[in-house]
């Protein structure tokens, strides 16, 4: 069995950054990776771990700079990367979630994967799309936010997590894509061996041409115009000096509002 | 603009709110133009009396099966869309609506734009959504019709009064061969002994606290403020709180007097759980945290600084 798991590095935002144009500048930037995507790595190597003859694949779209990130979940036990960048994806400001669709899928059709997992969402632009949206491209079933998932021989029983505590349980024919959610397992720290050993393993640098592909897969019908500091809801009243200081203001308007009194 | 497709959300025999917020959301949309409602599932005439709603001009129903289902839900909307030809097909932004959204979207080979929370529709369509976890906002133009938009819930208030819309049965033709997947139940998590919607101050801790053995400070913290202790999200996952005491869109809804958000930067989900309470304080060393957007109070510092010093204020 393959299962192809899609991570993403995500930029994170520094407490204080800068917006420069529809970005944010690289200084205010730090990378990571994607935290959905961690726990799809985590139920990839545990399937993998408890059957027999499981590969378990890893592809990005990202720069050069992302294989760091994703060495990372080759030291987790993931056995080996596909890495998909091109100088047309350079100048996009936004990495359209069909365009993320058409590259995923290409991979995904070299690779003939009989499960693939995805993060529920990327942490940077939310779109929360992806790999429902890669799901109808490849014919496959789906399973949207799944924080429990049981391999069966065609089918899959998984649970999907819905609004206000209530869980959905749902019985997926095989193959599948499933979107999975924080908390369906506890994602393994990489060992010292696991980061030796991702040493040696593979990250394929692979461009458009070699998947069949051209520029005009980054073209998209949606523009980032504008990015700015959104205006606060509400009047926020910030009190400042030492923690002695701020506690005591702090004590002060909860005890107004009664709290603490017996 | 143009027709405009809104596809309500439903769960076990009820619509849910977003339903009503996409009919607001729709007609913003269709300008002058045409606003259909689409239910599928369930008890379909039910559900079209109640979305019977100002500037909705006509409910189409498709009567086919209870729940939810991705691949139900899929070819009903190909069909509508394909009878209607809006030039907006919107969609909520629910765990739902992202279950079958994204692959309306393939299938009709449609761009996709998901979790707007606000439209400008002067001069074509520019969607406003948010980026890094509610840090940002961004603008994005759409350059082509039609397009799926999914709304986040809770940004348009819920349309109201008797529209005298249309009911039109939509006559369906489900490939059930396509039906691959099959919901079998439902289940409620998080039950127990803590109730945390009915406290009326909530000291609620965040990822900010670093390690589950500093989670002592906020339950002193608690003790010292008669309160009780609830979280955001990553404590439930990390296993160091109960799912009951979770806030949020995946777990409660609270609304106590008093919410002190202690490391917790406010993403929406979290959000969601939490905004209706009375007095919002939130402690933070992120000063761009989208918590202080809705807060009351805040302090932006250190937590183990702060809480500490709250505790003797309190002793
Ligand atoms: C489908 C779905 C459902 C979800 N449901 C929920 C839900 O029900 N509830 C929920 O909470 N989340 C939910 N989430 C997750 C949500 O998107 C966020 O990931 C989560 O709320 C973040 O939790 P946090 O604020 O504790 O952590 P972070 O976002 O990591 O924030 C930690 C904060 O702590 C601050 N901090 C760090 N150190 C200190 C310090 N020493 N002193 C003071 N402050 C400090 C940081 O500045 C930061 O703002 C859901 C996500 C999805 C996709
Ligand atoms: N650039 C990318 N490379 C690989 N996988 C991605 C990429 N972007 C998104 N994904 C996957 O799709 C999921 C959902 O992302 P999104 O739809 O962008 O919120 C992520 O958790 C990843 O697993």
């Amino acid at each position: 069995m393959k299962i192809l798991v899609t991570v993403k590095e995500v930029a994170e935002v520094e407490d204080d950054f800068e917006i420069d144009g529809t970005s944010i500048s690289e200084s205010s930037l730090e990378y990571d990776l994607n935290e959905w995507d961690d726990y799809a790595v985590e139920a990839a190597v545990q399937i993998a771990e408890a059957g027999d003859d499981v590969e378990v694949v890893a592809v990005t779209i990202g720069p050069e700079r992302s294989e760091e990130t994703i060495r990372m979940a080759l030291a987790k036990g993931v056995d080996r990367a596909v890495r998909v960048w091109d100088d047309a994806f350079e100048d996009v400001d936004l990495l359209d979630v069909e365009s993320k669709t058409d590259v995923l899928a290409a991979v995904a059709a070299e690779e003939d994967p009989d499960l693939v997992l995805t993060g529920v969402q990327a942490a940077d632009d939310s779109f929360g799309a992806t790999g429902v949206s890669l799901a109808d491209e490849l014919g496959f079933e789906w399973a949207a936010v799944v924080n429990d998932l049981e391999l069966g021989e065609d089918t899959a029983s998984v649970r999907r997590e819905l609004e206000g505590g209530v869980e959905e349980l749902t019985e997926v024919e095989l193959p599948a894509v499933f979107t999975i959610q924080t908390g369906i397992n506890e994602p393994r720290y990489a060992s010292l061996r696991g980061i030796r050993q991702a040493q040696r393993k593979e990250i394929a640098a692979t461009g458009l041409g070699d998947l069949g592909l051209d520029a005009s897969v980054v073209e998209s019908d949606l523009r980032l115009t504008e990015m700015y500091e959104p205006e606060s809801e509400s009047d926020v009243t910030l009190f400042e000096g030492d923690a002695e200081a701020t506690a005591a203001e702090l004590a002060t308007v909860l005890r107004e509002k009664g709290v603490g009194a017996e | 603009m143009s027709d405009v497709l809104a596809v309500v959300d439903h769960r076990r025999g009820s619509l849910r709110d977003v339903s009503y917020e996409l009919v607001t959301a729709g007609r913003e949309l269709a300008g002058g133009d045409e606003l259909h409602v689409a239910v599928v599932s369930g008890d379909v005439d039910r559900f079209a009396e109640k979305l019977d709603l100002d500037g909705v001009d006509a409910i189409h129903t498709v009567d086919y099966g209870e729940e939810f289902n991705h691949d139900v839900y899929l070819q009903a909307v190909e069909q509508l869309y394909a009878d209607l030809e809006p030039g907006v097909v919107l969609l909520p932004n629910s765990v739902n609506g992202l279950d079958y959204a994204p692959a309306v979207a393939n299938s009709l080979s449609l761009p996709l734009v998901t979790d707007a929370i606000a439209f400008d529709t002067d001069d074509g369509l520019d969607v406003t959504r948010e980026m890094y976890g509610s840090k940002v906002e961004t603008t994005i133009e759409v350059d082509a019709e039609p397009v799926v938009v999914t709304v986040r819930g809770g940004e348009w208030p819920a349309a109201e009064a008797n529209g005298g819309a249309d009911v039109v049965p939509f006559d369906v033709d489900i490939d059930e061969s396509a039906v691959r997947s099959t919901v079998t139940g439902f289940e409620e998590v998080g039950g127990g002994d803590v109730d945390i919607t009915d406290a009326d101050v909530l000291v609620s801790v965040g990822r900010g606290i670093g390690e589950e053995e500093n989670l002592d400070l906020v339950f002193d913290l608690a003790e010292a403020l008669d309160a009780t202790v609830s979280s955001s999200r990553p404590i439930v996952d990390n296993g160091w709180l109960p799912k009951n005491r979770q806030v949020g869109q995946s777990g409660k809804v609270v609304t106590p007097d008093v919410y002190l958000a202690i490391g917790i930067s406010g993403a929406v989900q979290h959000v969601a759980g939490m905004k209706g309470a009375e007095t919002i304080v939130a402690i933070n060393t992120d000063p761009n945290a989208p918590i202080f957007d809705i807060a009351d109070y805040g302090v932006v510092d250190d937590l183990f600084d702060v809480v500490p010093a709250l505790i003797e204020a309190f002793e």
